[in-house]
């Protein structure tokens, strides 16, 4: 029973948030209305694992990033990271897909988890762990090709040729991420020409163009103005009824609005992980109410 | 004052007129050359003149004035001139007189006070020859097989109908002798090659030889043919002379074989001039030298430059780019990175001169050496590879400008945002497919950078050509219509060297110095060329890649 129809309702009022300019203002960072009325029975454990995380370290030459991290992500859900500057949350997500090997000096110790093999594992084919775990960054970097070019990118990484073929996928996934009406009749001019949410869009269907398991979005609105805001957090919403979802965002609004399930890091830590609702209405600890309410960070 | 230097104006004026000096000095450079290079082929006016010799007497001299000075009246006294007392200054002419092989010079200094009765008469006729430079004189009349022709028709008109016969009958002689016998040389020193090559291998079998034998027999046939027919051209051509009365007032017979023209600048119009001069123009930059490089055109070098400078790229692109991924993309930064970058940037500044002492030793003597032993011993012991050539003078051109490559390409590896590499990882790239579809395409305009700065240093090196294959002048083109087409064992000419040689090794300085000038802007021109199309390219690229930088 996926939770999705009820969820929409739930989590992702239209009409407040688009009417957010006008609201008045309020004491705390986040609209504890808009969760208030939530009552999500369901437990982390009853979904099916994606990633799990088991006692990771990550050092930054000499320097500690994060601390003994343990955190089991579900299956077809949005995580969502958050927590101030510094505290850990793209470095994590990095490691997810490994991204961090190309930091010469970062140094990963302990596990993680993909569908309950070790990406870490000595003979894992990177290649092939990023193909199934795809990332948007936080600043949309589409490549200086054609908009086609740019989403049909990984299917020719793997050797696909066949033009009907990617002539499909490309248009399913710029339909997947609601970019299809916009640039269907551009498809051949270069991706530089887009504006900077559809570029965002259009990274995004590039990285669901190659079917991942798991998508990683790293701040994926930061850079973008309120209205391409919007779309990218309707698009995670369709999204994630095909794949599991991690986010970062220094947006707690966005992290109520689109997320199940919230992570709260701290200077390398998880102080807190659980359901969104909860997190965000009924923080355990002192830190996270604090930082939720705005109080630092 | 003080507010005036305070406010920063005199940096800015500062600024402004280096940058003047500068275009003041570019712009003046190629205005000098092209002034005195392009002037050399107006057809100027032929003087005739009475000039007073030291002996006393007036003699007749005629010729184009090509130069003027004033000059302290104690220098021409030592001229030998005889003049009036109150001067203290003193014009001279410097006179082209030709006729080299009458007078023995062809240029003249004359003293202006001691020039009486100039004129520029309308039939004075310069005639333009294969040997012996130009010839100066009144046309008398015109011979065929050694008889006088008595004709209805003026005889300017006749001389100008016996020249166009000429010409096609020196086309044709050019076309047997290059084309036809050339080739049949080609393929007899082949038979030779391959039949040296059997006895190399020890081969005693006659039956082995007999279809050389046949095929020699063969070629000899054709060969004697030609040389039959050229005879008859040759007798064809060596019909007619003209007789020309010259300045002494001796009349002298010119075989009209030796013509390359004949005109009256002092008749022309100045369309008819104009028209003289493109076609000399054209002349200097679509034919071959004569008279040892000081007259005819420059095409060998022309072709000889572009075509050096074009293998030399397709060597020298790749090879640096390789390297500038490899130090950027592969290697570990660490000290030796540091030290072999150092010491690319270093190479970059040893003078070029090394580099052909280089190429010498290393690609003449050890590696084309070595291909003669393996693959050319039947030529042996006349050198194939082993010997200077386009080649080796491509590949040391090549080794001397790999590192402006090398560090045009590193710095656009090193532009090329992470966040692209990243994205394209994130798909599920490789590196090498990373660097494949995404970074070196985006690298190409800095590709193309280095590409540009390489071709106009290797454009303008002549120290290091003349040790690995460049000569004064080259028997034949590089390319030609026999197999492989392109012999890159030739050696070839090269304008830069060409200026060397036409300014500083030819026997007539006066008639060689406009050439220099003009060669010179034409490897200016060329090097414009060669540089707009590598930047129009880099200009097509980057706009492909716009906005990713």
């Amino acid at each position: 029973m996926l939770p999705s129809s009820r969820n929409r309702t739930r989590i992702m009022p239209k009409e407040p948030f688009a009417s957010s300019a006008e609201r008045p203002l309020r004491t705390h960072a986040v609209d504890i209305s808009l969760l208030s009325r939530s009552d999500s029975g369901l437990r982390p454990q009853e979904r099916n694992e994606c990633l799990s995380v088991k006692n990771l370290n990550l050092y930054y030459g000499e320097k500690q990033a994060l601390n003994d991290i343990s955190l089991s992500i579900p299956e077809k859900h949005v995580t969502a990271f958050i927590g101030p500057s510094g505290c850990g949350k793209t470095t994590l997500l990095r490691c997810f897909n490994r991204m961090n090997d190309l930091i010469d000096i970062a140094r990963v110790e302990g596990e993680i988890h993909l569908y309950g093999q070790n990406i870490y594992d000595k003979g894992i084919n990177v290649a092939e762990l990023r193909r199934r775990v795809g990332m948007v960054f936080q600043k949309p970097n589409p490549f200086p090709k054609t908009v086609y070019e740019n989403v049909a990118y990984g299917l020719r990484i793997q050797g696909i040729k066949n033009r009907r073929r990617l002539d499909k996928v490309v248009e399913q996934a710029l339909k997947a991420a609601a970019l299809w009406d916009e640039v269907k009749d551009r498809l051949n001019d270069s991706a530089m020409g887009l504006s900077g949410g559809q570029q965002q869009r259009l990274v995004i269907a590039r990285a669901i163009a190659i079917e991942p398991e798991v998508l990683l979005l790293d701040e994926p609105a930061s850079a973008l103005d309120p209205a391409s805001t919007l779309k990218i957090e309707e698009l995670i919403y369709e999204l994630k009824t095909d794949y599991t979802i991690v986010i970062v965002t220094h947006n707690m609004q966005q992290a109520a609005r689109v997320s199940d399930y919230t992570a709260f890091l701290y200077v390398g830590e998880i102080i807190e992980f659980g359901y969104t609702n909860t997190v965000f209405t009924n923080p355990k600890t002192k830190q996270t109410e604090d930082y939720i309410t705005g109080r630092y960070g | 004052m003080r507010e005036w230097f305070r406010s920063g104006s005199p940096w800015v004026w500062l600024n402004a007129g280096a940058v003047s000096v500068c275009l003041v000095m570019v712009v003046g450079l190629i205005l000098l050359i092209a002034f005195r290079g392009l002037g050399h082929f107006w057809p100027s006016d032929i003087t005739q003149l009475y000039y007073l010799e030291e002996d006393g007497n007036a003699h007749r001299l005629i010729g184009e004035v090509v130069d003027h000075e004033q000059v302290p009246r104690e220098r021409i006294e030592d001229l030998g001139a005889s003049l009036p007392e109150d001067v203290i200054v003193v014009d001279r002419y410097l006179l082209k007189i030709g006729n080299r092989e009458f007078f023995g010079i062809d240029f003249r200094w004359i003293a202006g006070p001691s020039i009486i009765n100039q004129a520029h008469p309308g039939h004075i006729m310069a005639i333009e020859r294969h040997e012996w430079g130009n010839l100066y004189g009144y046309l008398v009349g015109l011979k065929e097989n050694g008889e006088v022709i008595h004709s209805d028709k003026p005889n300017w008109d006749l001389l100008q109908g016996r020249l166009s016969r000429k010409h096609t009958l020196s086309k044709e002689i050019r076309h047997v002798e290059k084309d036809l016998v050339g080739a049949i040389n080609y393929r007899m020193e082949k038979l030779r090659l391959k039949e040296r090559g059997l006895e190399l291998e020890g081969i005693v079998d006659r039956a082995a030889y007999r279809h050389i034998d046949t095929e020699r027999a063969h070629l000899q046939d054709q060969y004697d043919q030609l040389t039959q027919r050229l005879a008859e051209l040759y007798e064809a051509i060596e019909r007619d002379s003209v007789v020309v009365e010259i300045a002494d007032e001796r009349e002298v017979e010119v075989p009209v074989a030796q013509i390359v023209r004949a005109y009256q600048p002092n008749h022309m119009g100045l369309f008819d001039k104009l028209h003289f001069y493109f076609t000399k123009l054209w002349e200097f930059v679509a034919e071959e030298p004569r008279e040892a490089n000081t007259e005819g055109g420059i095409l060998p070098a022309i072709f000889g430059t572009v075509l050096m400078v074009m293998i030399m790229s397709v060597f020298v692109t790749p090879f640096g780019v390789v390297a500038a991924v490899y130090l950027r993309e592969y290697a570990k930064q660490g000290l030796l990175t540091r030290l072999i970058r150092i010491a690319v940037n270093n190479l970059a500044g040893v003078p070029s001169i090394v580099y052909g002492v280089f190429g010498l030793g290393f690609f003449v003597y050890i590696l084309g050496g070595n291909i003669d032993q393996l693959f050319f011993r039947e030529a042996l012991p006349a050198p194939t590879f082993g010997t200077p050539g386009l080649i080796w003078a491509s590949l040391t051109l090549a080794i001397l400008t790999v590192p402006v490559v090398i560090v045009a390409t590193e710095e656009g590896l090193s532009r090329i945002p992470r966040a692209i590499r990243e994205g394209s990882l994130a798909l599920g790239a490789t590196k090498a497919e990373t660097l494949w579809r995404t970074v070196l395409p985006m690298t190409a305009p800095a590709m193309i950078t280095g590409l540009i700065l390489a071709v106009a240093r290797a454009a303008g090196e002549v120290a290091p050509l003349m040790m690995v294959g460049v000569v004064k002048l080259a028997p034949s083109l590089p390319t030609d219509g026999n197999f492989p087409y392109l012999h890159l064992d030739r050696k070839f000419m090269h304008l830069g060297f060409h200026i060397y040689d036409v300014g500083f090794q030819s026997p007539n300085v006066e008639a060689a110095r406009p050439l220099v000038y003009a060669t010179a802007l034409l490897l200016v021109l060329l090097i414009i060329v060669l540089n707009l199309t590598a930047i129009h390219i880099r200009n097509r690229l980057r706009e492909k890649y716009n906005a990713a930088e």
